[in-house]
């Protein structure tokens, strides 16, 4: 089955928000603080533009709450005495002319008295950088299971580590934008997002009106990848008060550079690992410490933080584990959602570091994991009973098989010994995925989702989730022609949850299903009806009762799924998707540079509904892991990301990547759609350490930091060989 | 106080194929000429200066980044747009899964058509050497390659215009 919207965007039909012509439209841009904190002492308003002509705007146009409401309140929409980091919102301007918008933003100039700023996540705050309680901590998460010190104790062997992830830009290709105007007393906002009803509650807040006087219409989305789940709150809120203020409409569309540096990003971690093995290479103790640079405000990152330390201990059965992890402010623009929601970053640590307790054991790294893995009827970090019936040792066998891994390493080693300046070798990652939100998240979430039987016996699926390339509206659609996906609008849609944390096809797609059973049943048919039937009695049911008959489903937590919130202890997902990655790299002894040059991801992600396009998750998500793990490098200069640009900030092209080798074994989910579990997030927690552990084996090297870029590179085989010529593994 | 305005230049092209004739601002880009000027917004901006290539159009044949190329320039010239594309011409791209959110898809395709329409470049190049200058952040470049391969390939052989 094509991608039912595939043709519009092949042949540049479908429109964006920066597509949408708007009679008399205004240009909204963003002045921001120059400063990562300190108190505004003056805003000057420079004589290069006629003042009279241009909408301004500033926190006292604020109705409501100055805040961008959604976990916590504490982000204000526009910085009203103090800022909190570089790129902070202080003023908006606008004018039907783009350049003379451009011009007038760069007359505005925000002064600062600066006060000492938090600039590096892993330091001990003193007193005069305190600006969250009273020790800068968003969140503490504690998982405890059996006794750590004591397995510790007991052990024969016990391995430490301490591993760094960096930032990471989201680079969809379509910049954030939203449009804004006023129209029969009701603010609409459309634009690029993943969440509308999360901006739908932020506008609530902040422009003090009922929820039925402010509208959130999604239009198509270039990307998200996490990047479009909370920031767009805050444009929506800063288009929305330009149009109220101006009575016309504004449109806000970011530059590349301004969306680089302005919003937010993947969280960077500090992960220490302590791990007791005994003598046969089984985990009796891992004792994890998991640190994650928040940002100047809360957002996202104690729902972050619960996902990374939900999945830090990995796949593995061990009986003794400790995981403490806390999310941490610093004066930088908040961090926040991207794919993966903080499980790439303990992953990176976890499966790297099974990678050095191999080395240290003298153990094959494969046989470590194989030893490892859970079984069914054993338990995860949180005391998760796993008894999904999925063969996880299958699944690592198939992937060693398929990357013919004995045999490339045997050619490794013969390559290695002769060639002057290449090495290569072979890494692998080990993991999970939870599947939907996190412990009882779904269950407060309580999605609906509506069908409806419209003229001519078509139906509508009424749904909030989105389309921002994943191929949601082709996963969903049951008779292509006969389906009407409705526009992901406030106004007209139920809430069915945002667009995140790989739950659209599992959940979304199950309340799909439920909704349908229910039409059927409203226009007195069975579960078994379908096609010509159910047309003429949707046709039928109309006649009859001169309404739509609509089908609707709530979300129901599947039977026996437990989650305690305070104890961390519990299922913390309905549903886990498993998968083994194998990467190998050929590195340049000459420049440092490491390549990819085969990569196979082996997984189980229940049933899989559109080959083409679960494989393209796949793909994508593997080629943003190998971006992260090796060029990706947001450099950091008081508080602000000094390369935001793609010019400098690159992400790999197509000539930087092999063919990415899928294949999916499937143990359909009796919950999800079809017997589908989440697949979005998956495919990119894995690629880091399967490029790391490679760069290990084909260099010596020992990389605990990513990316590995060739400077990191270079100074770990300096300080590896102590002498220029590397040793060779 | 506003500075004067700037003086505009007269521009006349072929734009798929037809006559056109707009009055640009010097330092106008034929991206922007192209979107707001001439409202063929199916050619998208990524970056505005030319890493991305979603932008991409044909210029006298030729792909080009239309971000980094002023309006004036292309006077007397031809230029071909994503708008000109058939159905037809995209639909292998379809079938491999070259296009997931869409934003980097009409510069896809405007390389895709080069290549395809000039399969002699094969001949030193590989499909990944020759799209690399389009960024695409959901597919992983495979569902691309194939793609091209594909358009290539439902051409039949012989048939480089």
């Amino acid at each position: 089955m094509e991608r039912i919207e595939g043709l519009a965007k092949l042949t540049g039909a479908e429109r964006y928000v920066d597509d949408l012509a708007v009679e008399g439209v205004l240009w909204g841009m963003t002045v921001r603080s120059p400063a990562p904190r300190g108190r505004i002492r003056a805003i000057r308003f420079g004589d290069g533009v006629d003042w009279s002509e241009v909408v301004v705007v500033d926190h006292r146009d604020i109705p409501g709450e100055n805040t961008v409401f959604l976990i916590e309140g504490d982000q204000p929409v526009l910085a009203a005495d103090a800022v909190r980091h570089v790129h902070e919102p202080v003023v908006l301007v606008a004018h039907p002319s783009r350049e003379t918008v451009r011009r007038a933003a760069r007359e505005v100039s925000i002064e600062v008295d600066p006060g000492p700023a938090v600039l590096d996540f892993t330091e001990e705050p003193g007193p005069e950088i305190l600006q969250h309680g009273d020790d800068n901590v968003f969140k503490r998460i504690e998982i405890v299971k059996g006794d750590v010190e004591a397995a510790l104790a007991s052990a024969a062997r016990i391995v430490e580590g301490t591993y760094r992830t960096g930032s990471q830009e989201h680079v969809y290709l379509e910049p954030q934008g939203m449009l804004a105007w006023v129209e029969d007393g009701v603010v609409v906002v459309k634009g690029s997002l993943q969440c509308p009803y999360y901006v739908h509650k932020a506008m609530i807040r902040a422009l003090d009106r009922g929820p039925d006087r402010v509208r959130v219409i999604q239009a198509p989305t270039g990307g998200g990848f996490g990047g479009k789940e909370e920031y767009p709150s805050m444009i929506a809120l800063h288009a929305a008060l330009l149009a109220l203020k101006a009575g016309r409409p504004v449109k806000i569309v970011y530059d590349r550079d301004e969306d680089m540096v302005a919003t937010t990003k993947r969280h960077p971690s500090w992960i220490r690992h302590r791990t007791g093995v005994d003598a046969d290479g089984r985990l009796v103790a891992q004792d994890i410490e998991v640190v994650l640079d928040g940002g100047a405000y809360v957002t996202l990152s104690p729902v972050v933080l619960s996902r990374g330390v939900i999945h830090a201990a990995g796949p593995y059965a061990c009986d003794h584990v400790r995981i403490r992890g806390r999310a941490v402010l610093t004066n930088s623009p908040p961090h926040g959602a991207f794919r993966g929601f903080g499980a790439p970053q303990t992953i990176f640590a976890n499966e790297r570091h099974m990678d050095r307790v191999a080395e240290a054991i003298g153990m094959d790294p494969i046989e470590l994991r194989r030893r490892n893995l859970i079984r069914d009827g054993q338990s995860t970090a949180t005391g998760q009973v796993i008894r999904d019936g999925t063969d996880r040792v299958a699944i690592l066998e198939r992937a060693v098989e398929v990357s013919r891994w004995s045999l490339r390493a045997a050619d490794h080693r013969a390559f290695n010994a002769s060639h002057p300046y290449l090495r290569r070798g072979m890494g692998l990652a080990c993991f999970h995925h939870g599947a939907g939100f996190t412990g009882g998240g779904e269950v407060v979430l309580a999605s609906r989702l509506e069908v409806a039987g419209l003229e001519g016996g078509r139906v509508e699926v009424r749904s909030a989730n989105i389309e921002m390339g994943q191929g949601t509206l082709t996963v969903l659609g049951l008779e292509p022609r006969d389906v009407v996906i409705a526009e992901a609008d406030t106004a007209r849609v139920p809430n069915s949850g945002p667009t995140v944390a790989s739950r659209t096809a599992m959940i979304v797609g199950r309340l799909v299903e439920l909704a349908c059973d229910d039409l059927r049943q409203r226009v007195g048919l069975s579960a078994d009806d379908h096609g010509e039937r159910v047309r003429e009695a949707i046709a039928r049911w109309r006649e009859a009762h001169a309404e739509e008959p609509v089908g609707r489903a709530e979300y129901e937590r599947p039977p026996g799924i437990e989650w305690d919130d305070d104890a961390y202890r519990g299922d913390a997902y309905a549903a886990f998707a498993w998968s083994v990655q194998v990467a190998e790299v050929e590195v340049d002894l000459r420049t440092c540079g490491a390549r990819v040059t085969d990569f196979v991801a082996v997984q189980e992600v229940g049933r899989v509904l559109n080959p083409t396009l679960a494989r393209g998750q796949i793909q994508g998500g593997v080629v943003q892991g190998i971006g992260w793990a090796l060029m990706e490098d947001c450099l950091w200069e008081r508080g602000a990301m000094a390369n935001g640009q793609l010019t400098n900030y690159v992400i790999p092209t197509s000539e930087d990547v092999p063919p990415i080798r899928v294949l999916f074994l499937e143990n359909p989910f009796p919950h999800g759609a079809q017997g589908a579990k989440g697949i979005g997030e998956l495919p990119i927690d894995g690629p880091a350490p399967a490029v790391a552990n490679a760069i290990a084996r084909a260099t010596g090297a020992d990389p605990l930091e990513i990316p590995v870029t060739p400077e990191r590179l270079a100074t770990l085989l300096e300080s590896a060989s102590g002498t220029a010529d590397p040793r060779v593994a | 106080m506003s500075p004067e305005p700037t003086a505009r230049l007269r521009v006349e092209f072929t734009l798929n194929d037809s006559p056109v004739r707009v009055d640009v601002d010097p330092a106008e880009r034929l991206l922007d000429t192209l979107r707001y000027g001439l409202a063929l917004t199916g050619t998208k901006e990524g970056c505005g200066e030319g890493e991305c290539g979603a932008c991409t159009v044909h210029l006298d044949g030729i792909p080009v980044m239309s971000c980094l190329v002023p309006s004036w320039q292309v006077g007397g010239r031809r230029v071909r747009t994503v708008e000109s594309v058939s159905a037809e011409e995209v639909r292998p791209l379809l079938w491999t899964g070259a296009t997931q959110c869409g934003a980097c898809t009409p510069g896809v395709v405007m390389t895709a058509l080069w290549i395809a329409d000039h399969p002699e470049l094969l001949q030193s190049h590989t499909v990944r050497e020759l799209m690399a200058g389009n960024l695409c952040r959901c597919t992983g470049y495979d569902g691309i390659t194939e793609g091209v391969e594909a358009m290539i390939a439902s051409r039949g052989p012989g048939r480089a215009s």
